[in-house]
């Protein structure tokens, strides 16, 4: 077959793609708003117990690492193929931060027999099940969403490691520092919907 | 366009590409093979819903048990409406026709993202093959209705996680494809061919790329919640940890009522090429036809709660609802108007596709005029879960989407196979389904409004003698199915061949060979006129 | 496509993404300021007006909305207002039950 190269076709693509990563966390938005406007006291003190702190860094390393892949789009496009790799390698490294805070924070929480379907959260009460259903939901779904945008930087980045990517032809690059965006985008919602609004 | 000399190249049929055998069509990036892989599982799972559909009517042929225990009868129509809604009606159109000719009929060597789309069809596989595996492992088969209600798709015994996951995977392949006629439309049209120069059949399939675009990430994200809900107990869908059974029906409806226009819309677009193509004329209408489209999508997106009516749901939302689903009847009206406009003193050439074409007008108006009924708040309490909403609903999905596929299936044959079939057994098939269809259905409308409940395999004496009738029907229609699909594989082998353009229609897949070579077309033709270019 | 649409690109230079950070942490900053001091019933919709803004940035600089066709991001509102048109209808259900 005819292989012609069209990046706009190949952008569009990845945009309507992310419509649909959007309408996914879309739902569990409705979710949250039902559930917030039902249960306002116990979800405002549920967030509480969130540490603002570590949210507030979590939120600061992917606003960096969003930067360093846009910065990286514009390394290739300059020809500077050896800072192209460490923004990129730095944007891993960041993703890679996010999820180890996750980790700790998710494990603390587990200490306390704070988790779906524990027994000691359902006698907190229904409101307090359901944000921290939702919070383990909506975080978890976006670790995985981060997980997989890292798989993606680290292809794009062996790509360009072999010049199969380079100034020429770069569109592939664009679409994962989209995709890493979009991440970040659902992040910046989920920051202040679960540990800010108390 | 220089035809003779296309005629020198293999056709797609016959061309030998990196792999042989069976591989030559399983890893083909064809957009022609893909469609007819489509083609060819969605008629097994086709058959296999319907003798599903088949036994539980038998079933129904007399009170008490018959033939299947009420478990079982669960089980066939939860397993009969996930393959039917899931794996033919929703990619249908679509994955077949729309595979086969979108790249077609907008002058493009093949899909934007040939790769892409074979992955889509391995999706579709792997999907339908996780429900049919929920059927023989765990439990005892899911036994929810293909709607999953919570909370009972997490309490039951039956097997619900691999038909649920299933499902999502079926979704997953619907939003690919949809995302790859999306980009295929913006980008690859053929030179000269603006936007309202398009044929009609690729613009409801853009209008339905969106929706499956931007509506099943929403039953995406549901069925995880389910899956979450059986495994994690994470209580969202639960009442007795808080959560809310209609916030579920509202999240599963914001997608499968937006559903049903992604099996509505390309049937209406089959319809709008037939049309024209036997009566020699151009479609009366063309830019309301387009419109009609955009808008039965747009609205099409916020009636979701029409199928709630008896939920419980608050006073405003039922208002809101019911008033939005009167509107969406407006575009849909609009089309069957235009397409009886177009047929207006036309010289008609009364061949089987155009058959599929009337017959679909005048199933689709009772079926739309019976969602009418159902709209109202009040006539909606006494009907809902009833036979009436079956009758409805299989008027519009079936008569709709089905007598569209056929008339698809009838219109395009000579152009895909590059053969002709026997019209005369095409016209008694169809005349035994119509026959069959209009009893099995009709019937169930005065069942229904009677009281007769849906999903139930028992039933009161006084429902049996319109349940006799009922079934009859199916079995007729089952018979006259059997006689269309036959003579369609027997054309096969002893159709003559067909010419390039054999009902004279005017959109670009007639000016290229019947079967077409593979790719689609020596030159990308220029297009200077629309796309119903007849005198 | 067309070979010379595949080169026309836009190169944003280094220091417009680094002042984009800073507005974007500076705007974190202020959202956790903001709603450790209660508002009372105007925490949710600052915390949410200044997510907005945060995003917007997002959208136009770093994935460059700003410098490409149009139509992306008309449809990148379209995408927004749909959700937001389905969330006021799931709404309309719960808040006047």
């Amino acid at each position: 077959m005819v292989t012609h190269r069209d990046d706009l076709a190949s952008k569009t693509g990845m945009w309507l793609f992310l419509f649909t990563e959007l309408l996914l966390f879309g739902g569990l938005f409705i979710v949250y708003s039902v559930y917030r406007y039902r249960n306002p006291i116990a979800f405002h003190q549920a967030a509480h117990e969130l540490s603002v702190v570590i949210g507030t860094a979590n939120t600061i390393i992917l606003l960096i690492s969003s930067t360093t892949i846009a910065m990286s789009i514009t390394a290739l496009q300059t020809k500077n193929k050896k800072l192209c790799l460490l923004l990129m390698g730095v944007t891993i490294l960041l993703g890679l931060a996010f999820l180890v805070n996750k980790y700790f924070e998710w494990g603390a929480h587990f200490r306390e027999h704070i988790y779906p379907g524990s027994s000691v959260l359902a006698l907190r009460g229904h409101g307090d099940v359901l944000f921290y259903g939702l919070y383990f939901f909506m975080t978890g779904l976006h670790a995985l969403h981060i997980i997989v945008g890292l798989v993606f930087i680290l292809v794009i980045a062996v790509s360009i490691f072999k010049d199969r990517i380079n100034s020429e032809n770069y569109v592939l690059l664009e679409n994962s520092g989209l995709y890493w965006h979009l991440v970040d985008l659902i992040w910046i919602f989920l920051f202040p919907l679960f540990y800010l609004i108390t | 366009m220089s035809t003779q000399k296309t005629f020198e190249e293999p056709s797609y049929l016959e061309y030998k590409g990196k792999y042989k055998g069976i591989f030559s069509w399983i890893l083909s990036t064809d957009h022609k093979r893909i469609a007819l892989l489509y083609l060819f599982s969605l008629m097994t799972f086709f058959i296999v819903g319907a003798t599903l559909g088949l036994l539980m009517k038998l079933e129904l042929i007399a009170p008490g048990k018959t033939i299947i225990t009420a478990q079982t009868y669960n089980a066939f129509f939860t397993l009969h409406g996930i393959i039917m809604i899931f794996a033919v009606v929703i990619p249908g159109l679509p994955a077949v026709f729309g595979n086969f000719l979108l790249p077609i009929m907008i002058g493009a060597k093949d899909v934007a993202f040939p790769r892409l789309n074979l992955l889509s069809w391995y999706f579709y596989v792997i999907g339908v093959s996780l429900v049919l595996i929920s059927q023989f492992t765990g439990q005892g088969p899911p036994d929810t209705g293909w709607t999953f209600y919570a909370p009972y798709s997490f309490r039951t015994t039956g097997n619900m996680l691999p038909a649920v996951f299933g499902a999502f995977v079926l979704g997953f392949s619907s939003i690919l494809t949809g995302l790859n006629f999306l980009v295929t439309i913006h980008r690859m049209r053929a030179p000269g061919m603006t936007w309202m120069k398009m044929p009609l059949f690729p613009w409801t399939l853009y209008a339905t790329g969106w929706v499956q675009l931007l509506a099943t990430p929403i039953i995406g994200i549901t069925l995880l919640m389910i899956i979450a809900e059986r495994t994690l107990h994470i209580g969202f869908f639960d009442p007795t940890l808080g959560g809310d059974p209609i916030l579920y029906q509202h999240l599963f409806w914001t997608y499968s009522h937006p559903a049903v226009y992604i099996m509505i819309l390309p049937a209406m677009g089959a319809i709008s090429e037939i049309i024209p193509a036997f009566c020699h004329k151009t479609i009366f209408g063309y830019k309301f036809i387009v419109a009609s489209s955009i808008a039965i999508a747009f609205v099409g997106y916020f009636i979701w709660g029409h199928h709630m009516f008896t939920s419980g749901m608050s006073g405003t939302a039922l208002y809101t609802f019911s008033l939005l689903t009167f509107i969406v009847a407006i575009p849909s009206a609009v089309k069957v108007f235009n397409w009886i406009s177009t047929m207006h003193k036309a010289s008609i050439d009364l061949q089987t596709p155009f058959f599929w074409a009337v017959g679909f007008l005048f199933v689709f108006m009772i079926g739309g005029f019976s969602g009418l009924i159902l709209g109202a708040l009040a006539a909606n309490i006494h009907l809902h879960n009833t036979h009436f909403v079956v009758a409805h609903f299989h008027f519009i999905v079936f008569g709709g989407t089905g007598y569209a596929f056929f008339g698809a299936m009838h219109y395009w044959y000579p152009k895909i196979t590059g053969k002709m079939y026997d019209s005369r057994w095409a016209n008694t098939g169809l005349i035994i389904f119509f026959l069959g269809f209009i009893t099995l259905y009709g019937e169930m409308f005065f069942l229904g409004m009677r009281g007769m409940p849906r999903r139930y395999y028992d039933y009161d004496e006084i429902f049996h003698t319109g349940n006799i009738f009922s079934s009859l029907g199916a079995i007729v229609m089952y018979f006259g199915l059997a006689v269309i699909i036959i003579n369609l594989i027997a054309s096969l082998k002893n159709g003559i061949k067909a010419p390039s353009d054999p009902w004279g229609g005017k959109t670009l897949e007639w000016t290229i060979p019947s079967p077409p070579p593979v790719e689609n077309f020596d030159e990308i033709p220029v297009i200077t006129k629309g796309p119903y270019n007849y005198k | 496509m067309k070979t010379d649409e595949n080169e026309k690109h836009h190169i944003i230079p280094y220091r417009t993404f680094l002042y984009v950070l800073a507005i974007l942490i500076l705007l974190t900053l202020t959202s956790v300021t903001l709603t450790q001091i209660s508002l009372g019933a105007f925490t949710v919709a600052a915390a949410l007006i200044i997510a907005g803004i945060k995003s917007t940035f997002v959208l136009a600089i770093f994935m460059h909305l700003k410098f490409e066709n149009k139509m992306f991001s008309r449809a990148v509102c379209g995408v927004i207002l749909l959700l937001a048109a389905v969330i006021t209808i799931t709404l309309l259900d719960y808040l006047n039950r």
